[in-house]
């Protein structure tokens, strides 16, 4: 509580700190006319020395006070009594807890009643502690800096090494979010691969999970049908349909249309990119979906399923499209005018030179383009979960009700399971499959495209 | 009078609302080399280009007037673009090999038009082409090379073999020595003085002296307008023009 308030009291600070200092540089500036920097960066460099050590103290202790404030309960007499147990002993604390905050809350166990007393006391001895050692910390930073407020000193160049060292923290914490995130799913799939082995996960055929007890388990995590599945609908099926119609779309706009029909495509197929991904599963799963089946039925299937790798694929191609067609296009425009020029020169009609010209030029950008397409179909989750079903088939047949690695994710964290059963676990190892083969993707997609733009400069 | 290869009739050639060719005629002979030359901005390309309708790829320019062609009307209806192409070729200004191999690179014009019964033909007509343009002896030990892999004055006689292999009767070259070094400068004019045994050649060139040595007419373009045709050395020696005086006594440029 107090730790809080004496928060808004550093800023405060601050701010008055930025308005003295200021003002100070300002009659400074006045009298000498000429000083190294300007009277708001003094203004800045005295306000970041109160706030930055103030905040600084602030994080500190609000870390270390749990810690102080659990020491002085364990002294009280009335905490001899806390059952030796871990778990019981956290529950009457975290109750205790919540009784100091709100006298109101109704105790389950005397014993938290009785240490809520010496908790509302610790709490408001360490706070207040804290609060002093803030204010004490802001003080001496801005005590240190006002001692700076010179007409020879370099304010500006300080404040300017504070903002990008606040620019750089930002920036790490982005990356150390990522890194964060991938070390604790290669943590998760080490654990996962100490019940199952790496081998049977990856080249195993049968996925059955839910049997999956006692000694040897690795049988039931055999992944490829998820593989396959995976690849069939996001990497066969869906770019059966996006390949053609994406690239003859990128044709169409770059070379035929004119501004005006460019003017509106566009956009319109931006739209298409910008649909949830959530109203083409239900687009697939309830449009789509039964009109394959009807199909498969007439084509004389018997008895087929209302889930399929076929509709799944088909949206999923959709989806694509924009991908597909954006990236042609960007990598067709980049082909130089001189090309499709020196072609027409020679007397060779718009699409021989499309086709024998500008499509292989710009074919390096048009793979790549087709590699972030799949590296992104495979990692669609919403079209297949509603559409394409959740038995683990190997099967080549369209029609066929196939799951997918992102489905199977879905099904393993989703539902009242413990953590750290090799089921749950799963998920993990999958996602870190996905993961690798996604990077992988777009890797060499961005290498391709890379050597594609310098070959054109 | 049978010499006429081409012949502009009052062309006027627009962007949008912007007139950039004001009503030029010009005669255009066989076994000659024309010059256009005139400041930059005067409107050469856009000339040079209305003559094999390259300003049809342009989406916004128009053309109006006559050019005929061996007396025949290039903007008429039955008049085929993609054909006209094939009898008018063009080499521009920054030498354009497509990304493939020298023999692909010339092949590819034959190729469209159905010029090659079987590879046999087709390697004579590449090798008639590259001789033609100066480049044999340099690469018939790497025709399988990428074209972008030559030098740029190499890569520009590559475009000029290219042009030479559909057998044009008319060759336009719009400043093909400008992104070029004096040396491969050189190759090129006496390459153009050999090809217009064989073909019509229309040089678009913003150097005088380059004109001075090619070409044996020389039509001097002026914000659009063409203010002089004549004999090059009569250009050179004795315009009619004061325009023309003042441009090539280099008054302005
Ligand atoms: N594609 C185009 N669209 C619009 N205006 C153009 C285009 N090309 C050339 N122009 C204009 O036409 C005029 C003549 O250009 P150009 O024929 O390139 O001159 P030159 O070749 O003599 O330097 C210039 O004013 C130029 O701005
Ligand atoms: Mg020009």
């Amino acid at each position: 509580m107090i730790l809080s308030a004496v928060l808004l009291a550093v800023l405060a600070l601050g701010l008055a700190g930025w308005t003295f200092a200021r003002n100070k540089a300002r009659l400074l500036y006045a009298g000498r006319g000429s000083m190294h920097s300007m009277p708001v960066y003094h203004g800045w460099h005295f306000a970041l020395w109160i706030v930055l050590p103030g905040l600084l103290a602030w994080g500190v202790w609000s870390v270390a006070m749990p810690t102080l404030v659990n020491g002085s309960i364990l002294a009280d007499p009335a905490a001899a009594a806390l059952p030796a147990d871990d778990m019981q002993r956290a529950a009457i604390l975290s109750e205790a807890r919540a009784i100091a905050a709100d006298p109101s809350v109704f105790a389950f166990d005397p014993l938290s009643a009785r240490l809520a007393d010496p908790i509302r006391v610790a709490e408001g001895k360490w706070g207040t502690i804290g609060a002093l050692l803030v204010l004490i910390c802001a003080l001496a930073g801005g005590a240190h800096a006002w001692t700076r407020v010179r007409a020879g000193f370099p304010a500006r160049t300080r404040v300017e090494r504070v903002v990008m060292a606040v620019l750089l923290v930002v920036s790490l914490m982005a990356i150390l979010t990522t890194v964060g995130i991938i070390g604790s799913l290669v943590f998760e799939a080490g654990l996962f691969f100490k019940d199952v082995s790496p081998l049977a996960f990856l080249t195993g055929t049968h996925w059955s999970p839910a049997n999956a007890h006692g000694g040897d388990i690795s049988a039931n995590f055999g992944a490829v049908p998820l593989f396959w599945g995976t690849i069939y609908i996001g990497a066969i099926i869906a770019m059966f349909v996006a390949i053609p119609l994406g690239l003859m779309s990128a044709i169409y706009l770059t070379q035929y249309a004119t501004r005006r029909v460019r003017g509106w495509f566009k956009p319109l197929l931006e739209i298409l990119a910008g649909v949830p991904t959530v109203v083409y599963g239900y687009f697939a799963a309830l449009t789509v979906a039964p009109k394959v089946r009807d199909f498969a039925a007439w084509i004389g299937m018997n008895n087929p399923s209302t889930e399929s790798a076929l509709a799944a694929g088909l949206v999923m191609g959709v989806m694509i499209i924009p991908f597909v067609s954006s990236m042609a296009d960007d990598s067709l425009a980049a082909v130089p005018r001189s090309m499709s020029d020196g072609s027409l020169a020679l007397g060779a009609t718009r699409s021989e030179t499309i086709k024998k010209v500008l499509l292989p030029a710009a074919l390096p950008g048009i793979v790549a383009g087709v590699m972030l397409a799949i590296s992104r179909a495979i990692g669609e989750t919403m079209i297949v979960v509603m559409a394409a079903g959740a038995s683990a088939n190997l099967s080549a047949n369209p029609f066929a009700s196939m799951t997918t690695v992102t489905y199977q994710i879905v099904q393993m964290l989703t539902g009242d399971q413990e953590f750290n059963n090799p089921k749950t676990l799963s998920a993990f190892a999958l996602g870190l499959v996905l993961f690798v083969v996604t990077l992988i993707l777009n890797i060499i997609a961005l290498r391709v495209v890379k050597r594609f733009r310098e070959a054109y400069e | 009078m049978t010499d006429i290869k081409l012949q502009a009739r009052n062309v006027d050639v627009y962007y949008g609302q912007k007139k950039a060719i004001d009503n030029v005629s010009i005669d255009i002979d066989n076994g000659l080399v024309t010059a256009f030359i005139g400041p930059s901005g005067c409107g050469k390309s856009t000339f040079l280009r209305s003559l094999n309708r390259m300003n049809d790829t342009i989406a916004d320019a128009r053309v109006t007037g006559e050019i005929l062609l061996d007396g025949e009307d290039i903007y008429a209806a039955s008049m085929d673009p993609v054909a006209l192409r094939a009898r008018v070729g063009m080499v521009f200004q920054k030498p354009n090999p497509f990304p493939k191999s020298i023999y692909e690179n010339i092949a590819y014009g034959p190729r469209i038009h159905g010029l090659a019964q079987g590879k046999a033909d087709m390697d004579v007509i590449v090798e008639k082409s590259l001789t033609q343009a100066g480049l044999w002896n340099e690469v018939k030990d790497r025709l399988n090379d990428p074209g972008t892999a030559l030098s740029g004055g190499q890569q520009q006689r590559l475009c000029i073999a290219r042009a030479v292999a559909v057998s044009p009767e008319v060759i336009l070259m719009d400043e093909p020595c400008s992104a070029l070094d004096p040396i491969a400068t050189a190759r090129i004019e006496e390459l153009i003085d050999d090809l217009r045994q064989t073909y019509a050649i229309v040089i678009v060139t913003h150097s005088m002296q380059q004109a001075a040595r090619v070409s044996q007419r020389t039509a001097f373009f002026h914000l659009g307008v063409m203010v002089e045709y004549g004999e090059t050395s009569e250009i050179f020696t004795n315009p009619r023009e004061a325009r023309t005086k003042d441009y090539i006594t280099g008054r302005y440029g």
